[in-house]
């Protein structure tokens, strides 16, 4: 017979879990409820800021005498987006907002109003003679996007094997000159390459360019266990320092055969371009877009489904663990970094095969938004892809708006991918888990 | 196989870790390396296991010898190892554990997931492992985890499965299913290396048994040798096992928690409605398998963490939202359960880390100034009274044993009046020596008429110092017992059983 001081309960058939609300979710209720209420108050506030509702679209093909603007209504959009929050609003309110896919969904939505919303404010009412019209958004976002995509799956790769990877500006200021250089010299002075190959010898010299920063941080970060942070703030002062070195270098009359690289041409892929509005401006475009869109994939079923992925993510999240089963760590990691290098460096090729020369600091902190979309997608090829999609759009709605004149203020418009990336990276995301070794140096004992 | 060490040393530095070890493994046997912490049994595994290069000698598999340049050589010769910390990502699912490092593909370098599945399912079922090949380590508890390392060896055709304090981590029913495995794997063939100090299971399922102190083999002994015997062998000289003491009724309620509740960072309630009272002059022992919310009650007990709802009441007055520092002002003494993450500071000199919590009184310091004298003097007095083995007081803890480490943080936890002495593991990791006399040191507090909580996952220790037991499994305290409850039973509580279902 055993002394049982005090059996708890011995008859209670279960103890019932004792009723207390996550903080964590009163927290998100209390953010959401905040969030929505902002978003719901400008919405109104647009609205009746708008004198007459007409405005015009235009989202085939360049203004011209037959192509001209459509003329609607705001009205409607301004109402759908007010009746939109107001319901999100009140399922947040109750405690009932959606989570997962619905609430993805949801907020989706929320947002789409709420950029409809903010188009007819902005279009409504021009101040001058001249009304421009919307256009579509995708182009725009698509081109700015393929250099942020580009990056976050070169950091996507190196945090998946424990590097981390600030040096992925670094990696596209280097990529942007050697890109040039290389499709700008193809063009001058090697005759066997047709003149459409030029630019995608340019890709190369990018990818050169960008492995070659990869590979600085993988020596400094993995062979000296130097602090992966410091060197990569370090690569992109030195990526900003060379480029513009050696551009100061180029003699002013070979700024033609060095400095003029031959811009990606556009390529129509067969029937996908003929899908009305969004076929053109996802399937009239370059190479390296396609690249681009072919990368993700690539890197998802690299990660996820082949034995070398299983193995950059082990060493990203119990290094140990894979030295225990025979896998070389430092080996893999470098792998990874290399790899990653062609990315980014394509992501850099990107900034002078789309636009034309090489100007100094022209990556404007790309790369530091690249970064952004690898946190915001969660260190997913797919997620990050995503998320740099989002930065894509907001930096393409800033040069939209510009010219719209003094009706949102220019300083603010160019802060407003900067400012989107921080409230993402702070505060939307909620909790995100980066791989458990991100960042560590795996030493060995011997 | 046979494996034969012959030799074998391994020098850091100019400390000598293993020394001339000599060593025969037979086909099929259960060989047991009994060893105190520090001992250099996880050195010579480590060199077994191709994680560590010998400095002299080598290791022969049937009579061959063997040269590992890496754990990948080992497993390939038919070695396999469960480590003490398991090697599992926690985001993988079982079999992609399994498969990791000889992965099976489908040819382009795509993995085949399902063969890897059929492989833990047909491992799993041969020796009566039930592991769900698809969970992910991180779900699923430590006892199964360490059956997915056993079947992530077998995977690797292991010929000789060295296990690495595969028991500090169990609770007593999971233990004798791990001795279960064991005979179920060496009678099909596998030889087993079962390191260990504790004693009686390598009695229980032991064949041989070699004893290694401070690099070397000592001697070897039959599984039929005595408690005594082995612990005499393994510390060198003759050891009390138990603390003599006589269980004490407590006076008042010194510490009165109430209903607390601790939700966690990610969201899961860890501590669920949890009351107890610890009274002037007795030892309350906390028995519980790692992970099921001590760890938390601990940390909200001393107002590491805030819990999310009850009381926390010392001699009646409610300190449930005080911070750490004024509840060390208020009298609570504090031995964390990890003594280098929150016990000490490993860079500091051991007179520093004597004074973490003190430095503010008026003895040790004037105005912003330190009073380094009256430190120094300190430590003096606190090393020899604490028999803390450190060649100066300026040493960093770092640098010491980690039985000296936690003298070092007992010592200071003691060296204030206390109400309430709130010690988690408060031997992990010390040699035998320094159990003995942590323990003493325990139990005279406890006679000075402090309230004494405990935590510990070794029901050794439990029994040793507690006059109540209380266990705890899944956030509860499930039962408080008398320490004279039968080992069986407390182990069944600690398994989760209601207490009805155990009386």
């Amino acid at each position: 017979m055993t002394d049982v001081l005090t059996p708890p309960a011995a008859t209670a058939p279960e103890p019932s879990e004792p009723q207390v609300r996550d903080r964590a979710d009163v927290r998100r209720q209390v953010k959401l409820l905040m969030v929505l209420g902002i978003v719901l108050l400008a919405e109104i506030w647009f609205k009746l800021k708008i004198d007459d509702p007409q405005v015009s679209h235009l989202f085939k093909g360049p203004r011209t005498l037959e192509n001209q603007p459509v003329e609607f209504s705001g009205t409607p959009i301004s109402w759908t987006a007010v009746a939109i929050t107001v319901v999100a609003l009140l399922l947040a309110a109750l405690n009932r907002y959606p989570r997962r896919v619905g609430g993805v969904v949801l907020s989706v939505l929320v947002g789409l109003g709420f950029y409809g919303a903010f188009l007819m404010w902005a279009y409504a009412d021009p101040s001058g003679a001249f009304a421009p019209a919307i256009t579509s958004p995708i182009p725009g976002t698509i081109r700015i996007a393929t250099a942020i995509v580009f990056g976050a799956l070169a950091g996507v790769l190196c945090e998946r094997a424990g590097v981390v990877n600030i040096a992925i500006e670094g990696q596209f200021i280097a990529g942007a000159f050697f890109g040039s250089v290389f499709s700008s010299f193809a063009v001058a002075n090697i005759a066997a390459i047709p003149i459409f190959w030029c630019p995608v010898f340019g890709m190369l010299g990018g990818i050169l360019a960008g492995v070659g920063v990869a590979a600085l941080l993988a020596f400094f970060a993995l062979r000296y266990h130097v602090d992966q942070v410091v060197v990569g703030v370090v690569l992109v002062a030195f990526g900003y320092g060379i480029t513009s070195f050696l551009l100061g270098q180029i003699p002013s009359d070979q700024k033609a055969t060095l400095n003029n690289p031959q811009l990606l041409e556009t390529v129509e892929i067969p029937v996908l371009h003929k899908i009305p509005y969004i076929g053109e401006p996802l399937f009239g475009q370059n190479l390296l877009v396609y690249v681009m869109y072919l990368s993700v994939p690539l890197v998802w079923v690299l990660l996820f489904q082949t034995r070398w992925g299983l193995r950059v993510r082990s060493v990203g999240e119990h290094p140990k663990a894979a030295d225990t089963v025979g896998i070389n760590v430092n080996r893999t990691r470098w792998q990874a970094v290399l790899l990653g290098g062609v990315f980014a460096g394509l992501g850099g090729a990107s900034f002078t095969l789309n636009t034309g020369a090489f100007d100094k600091e022209m990556t404007a902190g790309f790369g530091f938004i690249a970064l952004a979309a690898v946190i915001m997608g969660r260190w997913h090829p797919v997620g990050a892809a995503f998320a740099a999609l989002l930065f894509g759009f907001l930096q393409n709605l800033k040069d939209q708006l510009g010219i719209l004149g003094d009706k949102v203020p220019g300083d603010l418009l160019s802060a407003l991918p900067y400012l989107a990336t921080i409230i993402a990276v702070a505060g939307f995301i909620g909790r995100v888990r980066p791989p458990a070794a991100d960042g560590q140096p795996y030493i060995k004992s011997d | 196989m046979r494996l034969e060490i012959k030799g074998l040393t391994k020098r850091f530095g100019s400390f000598t870790a293993n020394d001339q070890i000599d060593l025969v493994i037979e086909p099929g046997e259960i060989h047991c390396l009994l060893g105190e912490n520090g001992a250099g049994k996880s050195t010579l595994m480590n060199m077994l296991y191709g994680l560590l290069t010998p400095t002299e000698g080598e290791i022969l598999l049937d009579g061959a010898p063997t040269d590992f340049q890496g754990p990948g050589d080992a497993l390939a010769a038919g070695i396999g190892m469960v480590h003490q910390h398991f090697m599992l990502v926690p985001v993988f699912t079982v079999a992609e554990n399994v498969m990791l490092g000889h992965e099976k593909t489908r040819g382009a370098g795509i993995l085949n997931r399902e063969a890897a599945r059929k492989q833990v399912r047909e491992l799993s079922e041969r020796y009566q492992l039930h592991v769900d090949p698809d969970a992910l380590i991180e779900d699923i508890p430590v006892g199964v985890q360490q059956r997915v390392e056993i079947i992530k060896a077998l995977a690797g055709n292991a010929k000789i499965l060295i296990l690495d304090e595969p028991t500090a981590v169990l609770t007593p029913q999971e233990i004798d299913e791990l001795m279960g495995i064991m005979r179920e794997l060496k009678a099909q063939g596998t030889s087993i290396i079962f390191i260990t100090h504790k004693l009686r299971e390598v009695k229980a399922v032991g064949d041989k048994i070699t004893v290694i102190r401070r690099g070397k083999v000592v001697g070897t002994a039959p599984p039929t040798a005595s408690e005594a015997e082995l612990a005499e062998m393994m510390v060198g000289r003759s050891v009390e096992l138990a603390v003599s003491k006589e269980n004490k009724i407590g006076g008042d309620a010194v510490l009165r928690a109430s209903n607390i509740t601790v939700v966690d960072p990610r969201g899961h309630l860890v501590v669920k409605d949890v009351s107890f009272e610890v009274r002037g002059g007795e030892v309350l022992g906390i028995a519980g398998v790692q992970g099921n919310g001590q760890t938390e009650l601990i940390k909200s007990l001393l107002g590491l963490v805030k819990p999310d709802a009850g009381k926390i009441e010392l001699e009646g007055k409610d300190i449930s939202r005080h911070g750490p520092r004024q509840s060390l002002a208020e009298g609570i003494g504090y031995v964390p359960e990890d003594r280098s993450h929150d016990g000490y500071v490993g860079s500091f000199s051991v007179r520093e880390n004597l004074v973490l919590d003190l430095y503010r009184t008026k003895e040790f310091s004037a105005g912003p100034a330190l009073k380094l004298d009256a430190i120094t003097a300190n430590a003096k007095h606190r090393i020899e009274e604490f028999d803390i083995r450190t060649e100066t007081p300026e040493t960093p803890v770092a640098s010491l044993s980690g039985g000296n480490q936690q003298k070092v943080v007992i010592a200071r936890e003691f060296s204030r009046p206390l109400k309430v002495l709130i010690a988690s593991q408060p031997t992990r990791g010390v040699d035998v020596g320094s159990i003995e006399f942590i323990h003493k040191r325990i139990i005279r507090e406890r006679d000075q008429g402090t309230a004494v909580l405990i935590v510990s996952t070794e029901l050794d220790e439990i029994y040793a110092l507690s006059d109540r037991i209380a266990v705890m499994y899944d956030g509860r305290i499930v039962a408080t017992v008398s320490p004279d409850t039968p080992r069986e039973q407390l182990g069944l509580l600690m398994a989760g059983a209601t207490p009805e279902v155990s009386a």
